[in-house]
């Protein structure tokens, strides 16, 4: 098969496969304790990294950015470059990327070895539909927790920045904060929240995808779980910039 | 099912084996029997360009055991993904107890698997779940209670001697014991099709011996219809020279058929490159001209 139809093949494989993980939430029956778990194992399991993320991203932002703003005598200004930057793009795009790396290397591997071990034959052979069991929780699971990660993930990085500025920079506190409420629009929150729905989307069903096609043994494994990571981080980084553009058409952001 | 009550077996057996008089009458009359348990009628299946199965036919009647031997990727487990509903043919028909499931879609497909135990190679077991709930799997996905299951699942365990390894993880289990808690769990639901995949690879001959005794129980206590797929001459020694019954002590014994008699209900069929190139019994087997096949027997 060519590149093209390919990628053709594979986009049309991960719709049907969205698509009846999502008729599957509709019908009995219903794993609800397993989506709960996954939540967990989502939400509070990446938590550490995102919060770590988050904070020294907002950090670094402000070492980097402060002396350029006080060579331009708008230091004051420093809390609200950060917290826009953060909110708008940083937060969501960053977090996105940790929890591809952690998360959904860990669910194309894990889909991927049952796959190879015939658990998945198996579980169809018993009577349960693999993706209604295996796919809609975690799919729902990352919908769900990434902007809550991503919000964790702002907090901490605002945080990092005050630390930064007032530790390195001598800056008040209160100057910082005040900068930043006085960059954050409601739509920019709405907008860091909404990217992460979708980011969610992506990582989920691109992984679940990888994991349950996997061929050629342990190797493919190997193989499969690059591969979602790669191509989800890929897809998030390019739907981001579309879904930036988006945004600010439907709420009239960067207009001054 | 897994009762101690035998029926339907011919009159010679009953007389001399157990003592009891068969009903061959109403065995006849029973419709249910006549239908066979599993039919292909010319079953066409190719991946990309290579030809896995072509034009296979052949039945498996009730109470019958069906040995299906063959090299590697001649098509052995393809026939049993095409019975589950794993795969679908391009062409031809399958029916399971007379019902044609060629086009069936994964929905009705879970009808159909209810009646069907499938033991895959190396178990399959599900790693992140106990032996008890693997074996429970298909009891708590339907919602059954709790207590229904644990005596459900330890009967089963019994059936395959292994009631004290319930609460251990797969992975602390040997080869042949993952093996074993598979059929356990396949045989949940008391199916009357049960599929074995290559059932014994990788496992001493002891164990071996074991999955086998297990197999000839269901058939000949259980009158359970099963497809057994291997490529070791010994496993087809065993299920079709022996049978089980049960004693005076209520213990199951393993006795070898006579050798002027031909009871077991058990045949062969050999696959070659997709296609079927002997059926009938193993003395036929052992007595064909048929280069590919006496080496095949012989090794050499």
């Amino acid at each position: 098969m060519n590149p093209l139809k390919n990628f053709l093949f594979q986009l049309q494989e991960i719709s049907l496969l969205v698509w009846r993980a999502f008729i599957g939430l509709f019908r009995k029956p219903r794993y609800f304790s397993e989506i709960i778990r996954q939540m967990d194992l989502i939400g509070v399991g990446s938590l550490p990294i995102v919060l770590l993320t988050g904070f020294f991203t907002g950090g670094v932002l402000i070492l980097q950015t402060f002396p350029t703003l006080q060579y331009y005598s708008i230091q004051n200004e420093a809390g609200r470059s950060v917290a826009t930057s953060l909110v708008r793009e940083l937060g969501p795009v960053l977090s996105a990327l940790m929890v591809s790396g952690r998360i959904g290397s860990a669910i194309s591997a894990e889909l991927g070895s049952m796959v190879v071990s015939q658990q998945i034959d198996a579980m169809r052979a018993l009577g349960t539909d693999p993706t209604r069991k295996l796919v809609s929780p975690r799919i729902l699971a990352l919908i769900f927790m990434l902007p809550l990660l991503t919000v964790a993930a702002d907090i901490f990085g605002i945080i990092g920045g005050a630390i930064v500025a007032s530790g390195l920079f001598n800056q008040e506190t209160n100057v910082f904060i005040t900068s930043v409420r006085a960059g954050i629009t409601t739509e920019d929150l709405i907008g860091g929240i909404i990217k992460p729905l979708f980011f969610g989307l992506i990582i989920g069903s691109i992984s679940c995808y990888k994991g349950l096609s996997t061929t050629g043994g342990t190797v493919g494994v190997g193989r499969s779980t690059t591969s979602a990571v790669v191509v989800s981080s890929i897809v998030v980084i390019i739907f981001d910039f579309f879904l930036s553009k988006a945004i600010a058409t439907i709420f009239d952001i960067g207009r001054i | 099912m897994l009762s101690s009550d035998l029926e339907t077996e011919p009159e010679i057996i009953a007389e001399d084996k157990l003592g009891e008089t068969a009903d061959i009458e109403s065995a006849v009359d029973d419709s249910s029997r006549i239908l066979p348990a599993i039919e292909f009628r010319d079953v066409h299946l190719s991946f990309d360009d290579k030809k896995i199965l072509n034009g296979v036919s052949f039945t498996v009647r009730r109470g019958e055991t069906k040995i299906i031997l063959g090299r590697s990727g001649g098509g052995k487990s393809t026939t049993i993904r095409l019975i589950l509903g794993l795969l679908k043919p391009d062409s031809g028909q399958i029916f399971v107890d007379g019902e044609d499931i060629t086009h069936y879609t994964e929905e009705e497909m879970m009808s159909v698997r209810q009646k069907i135990g499938m033991v895959f190679q190396e178990g399959a077991l599900f790693d992140s779940l106990s032996v008890f709930e693997n074996v429970a799997y298909r009891l708590q996905e339907q919602g059954v209670d709790e207590e229904t299951c644990e005596k459900e699942v330890r009967r089963m365990l019994r059936f395959v001697d292994l009631e004290d390894a319930i609460d251990k993880m797969p992975s602390e289990l040997s080869g042949g014991m993952r093996r074993r808690v598979g059929i356990a769990r396949a045989l949940v639901g008391d199916p009357t099709i049960v599929m074995f995949d290559e059932p014994t690879a990788g496992l001493d001959p002891p164990t071996a011996r074991t999955i086998c005794e297990l197999a000839i129980k269901l058939r000949d206590l259980e009158d359970v219809s099963s497809i057994f797929v291997t490529h070791e001459m010994n496993n087809l020694e065993y299920l079709s020279s022996e049978y089980a019954t049960v004693n005076e002590e209520g213990e199951v014994i393993y006795e070898m058929e006579g050798e002027n008699l031909c009871l077991i209900n058990t045949e062969v069929i050999m696959f070659r490159d997709g296609e079927i190139i002997f059926s009938g019994k193993d003395e036929q087997l052992r007595k064909t001209d048929d280069a590919y096949i006496r080496r095949f027997i012989r090794g050499k």
